[in-house]
């Protein structure tokens, strides 16, 4: 069904479009990922920590904010590639028909989709990096090993950006994006042990916490970040990439279903 | 000749509808050709596949001697499209617009600049290079479109519908700019609604509707052949005049309250309509290819 002449490198020119388009508007989106996780350790971590005291959480006694901090990485993560490839995507398709224009020119939609879905992660990267650098400084993330983050960011950011493409490829309104957000965003963002840990959670709702990729991706940051995790590093890394291709493919197929008859 | 575009017995089938059935026509190299029709006729559909967009269901359809199905990217790195919509680059400026289309065909940054800068100066944009696509009038943006279609050097320029929307100002402006593009050689595919434009412009043409050519030729020779040398138009004519007309043989359209005469080259008009039923609801001129468009498409609404 999928030829493979459409896939090449010529998506990075695509690529280097939304870059393009981002050096023009860097210093404000940039402001947001330096800010957030400080409000969010200021509200959670002073506010909270002093109802909550510590968390157990992978054989490890933690300070609240010292939990939450890497799992905002991993929201961050999640919010960059999803919005871009939701609402970033689907104003370039359907309101600008930047895609109309493209395909006019040697490249195919393939390479379009993938290049989308290539820059939501670039930006979830971004996020990630300055993310890190900022958590870093406070303490609440152990560096280098941290460094780390920034790869596992790209492959979060890729599983991410495919599933918003996906949705792209099917949503017939912008407005229609509530419906993704409401029932898969925001509870993942609420119960993939982001917030507390998913041990917590009665021993039923478990597995569904475990689907999300959220919870491989701020396993993976814990890992990282503390030294410490749930589950091994490498089974959420192959969920991920496997999470990111499965998307992949039914986005590519959903886009091409919309696009061209 | 060098046959640039040749479509071959093409069909596309949405949903069980044949959107183009069995269409068949060639563009040669240097010629300035028009694909017309009225809406619904299967224009658009065609020029979506010959850019690669929509697969055919059916048929060849070559470019440069290259099937669109398996050589698309060498195809459309020869190629370039002005569409129908506006699809510039909203995020970028006018200059970057041309730049970053240029990045698609792999074109190396250095060269980009001065071909952007050239097709800047041809178009007349040159001043507004640094503006956003946003602050340009119809007109302008128009004009980058057709800048941005030429930044590759193409062999073929399809033009879906140039002049859609724009005042007479920035057409006239634009079918300049397209004269002195035929002038140097260039092969162009043309889709239009306005007959004054093919006439202008086009060197050959075909009329289609429900997906097949109707007629094909020159603008004139069309003309001739299915319009007559001149017209004359009798509002409200009375049944005596119907009666006289279909006695006598004159090629016509009867429209109930007008009737539209063709008179042939040579022929001179009849004096008995002009002393007896014309007084003061008659015109006479010459016939265009719109007549020539509504006698083969027929006068009732599309869609």
């Amino acid at each position: 069904m999928i030829r493979l002449d459409v896939f090449s490198w010529r998506f990075l020119r695509v690529w280097r479009r939304n870059l393009v388009v981002y050096q023009k508007i860097w210093k404000v989106n940039f402001l947001t990922p330096l800010f957030e996780p400080l409000f969010y350790i200021l509200a959670f971590g002073l506010g909270f920590s002093g109802l909550i005291g510590g968390v157990h959480y992978g054989a490890k006694e933690l300070s609240y904010t010292a939990f939450i901090a890497p799992a905002l990485i991993a929201t961050a993560v999640m919010w960059n590639a999803f919005f871009e490839t939701t609402y970033g995507s689907f104003v370039r398709m359907y309101y600008q028909k930047t895609f109309d224009g493209m395909l006019a020119t040697p490249l195919s939609l393939e390479e379009i989709i993938v290049a989308e879905i290539f820059w939501s992660a670039t930006k979830s990267v971004g996020a990630a990096t300055i993310m890190l650098a900022v958590l870093g400084v406070l303490g609440f993330v152990a560096l280098p090993s941290g460094l780390v983050l920034i790869p596992v960011a790209l492959i979060g950011g890729l599983a991410f950006g495919a599933i918003g493409m996906f949705f792209t490829g099917v949503t017939p309104t912008i407005d229609m994006f509530n419906l993704p957000i409401f029932l898969f965003i925001t509870p993942m963002f609420l119960f993939s042990g982001t917030f507390f840990p998913v041990s917590n959670l009665p021993g039923w709702v478990q597995p569904a916490a475990l689907a999300f990729p959220l919870y491989h991706l701020a396993e993976l940051s814990r890992r990282f970040s503390i030294g410490t995790s749930e589950t091994a590093p490498i089974i959420s890394l192959v969920y991920l990439i496997l999470f990111f291709l499965f998307f992949t493919f039914l986005a590519l197929a959903a886009m091409r279903r919309r696009l061209i008859q | 000749m060098e046959k640039i575009l040749q479509v071959d017995k093409l069909i596309k089938q949405f949903n069980g509808l044949k959107a183009v059935d069995e269409l068949s026509f060639s563009v040669e190299k240097g010629e300035f050709f028009g694909l017309l029709g009225p809406n619904g006729a299967g224009k658009t559909t065609t020029i979506r596949m010959l850019y690669g967009f929509l697969p055919p269901t059916a048929g060849s359809l070559q470019v440069f001697g290259m099937d669109i199905t398996n050589d698309w990217r060498r195809i459309k790195f020869r190629t370039g499209v002005c569409h129908q919509d506006n699809t510039l680059d909203p995020d970028l400026s006018v200059e970057q617009n041309l730049l970053v289309y240029a990045g698609y065909y792999s074109i190396p940054p250095k060269e980009a600049r001065e071909r952007s800068a050239e097709l800047l100066e041809f178009f007349a944009l040159t001043h507004k290079s640094k503006a956003k696509v946003m602050e340009l009038s119809g007109g302008m943006a128009r004009r980058l479109i057709l800048a941005r279609s030429l930044i590759n050097r193409p062999e073929l320029l399809i033009l879906d519908e140039p002049t859609t929307g724009l005042d007479p100002q920035s057409r006239h402006q634009v079918w300049e700019k397209l004269e002195a593009l035929k002038a140097t050689g260039l092969t162009v595919l043309l889709t239009t609604h306005y007959m004054e434009e093919a006439t202008r412009l086009c060197d050959r043409l075909v009329i289609v509707d429900h997906g097949k050519v109707l007629v094909e030729g020159s603008p004139q020779s069309l003309i001739d052949r299915h319009a007559g040398k001149n017209i004359v138009e009798i509002e409200g004519p009375d049944q005596a005049l119907k009666d006289f007309v279909r006695a006598n043989g004159i090629e016509h359209d009867d429209l109930d309250d007008r009737l539209i005469l063709y008179v042939p080259e040579g022929q001179d008009f009849d004096n008995t309509i002009r002393e007896q039923y014309c007084s003061d609801k008659c015109t006479y001129r010459s016939s265009t290819l719109e007549d020539v468009f509504l006698r083969l498409t027929g006068r009732e609404l599309r869609e």
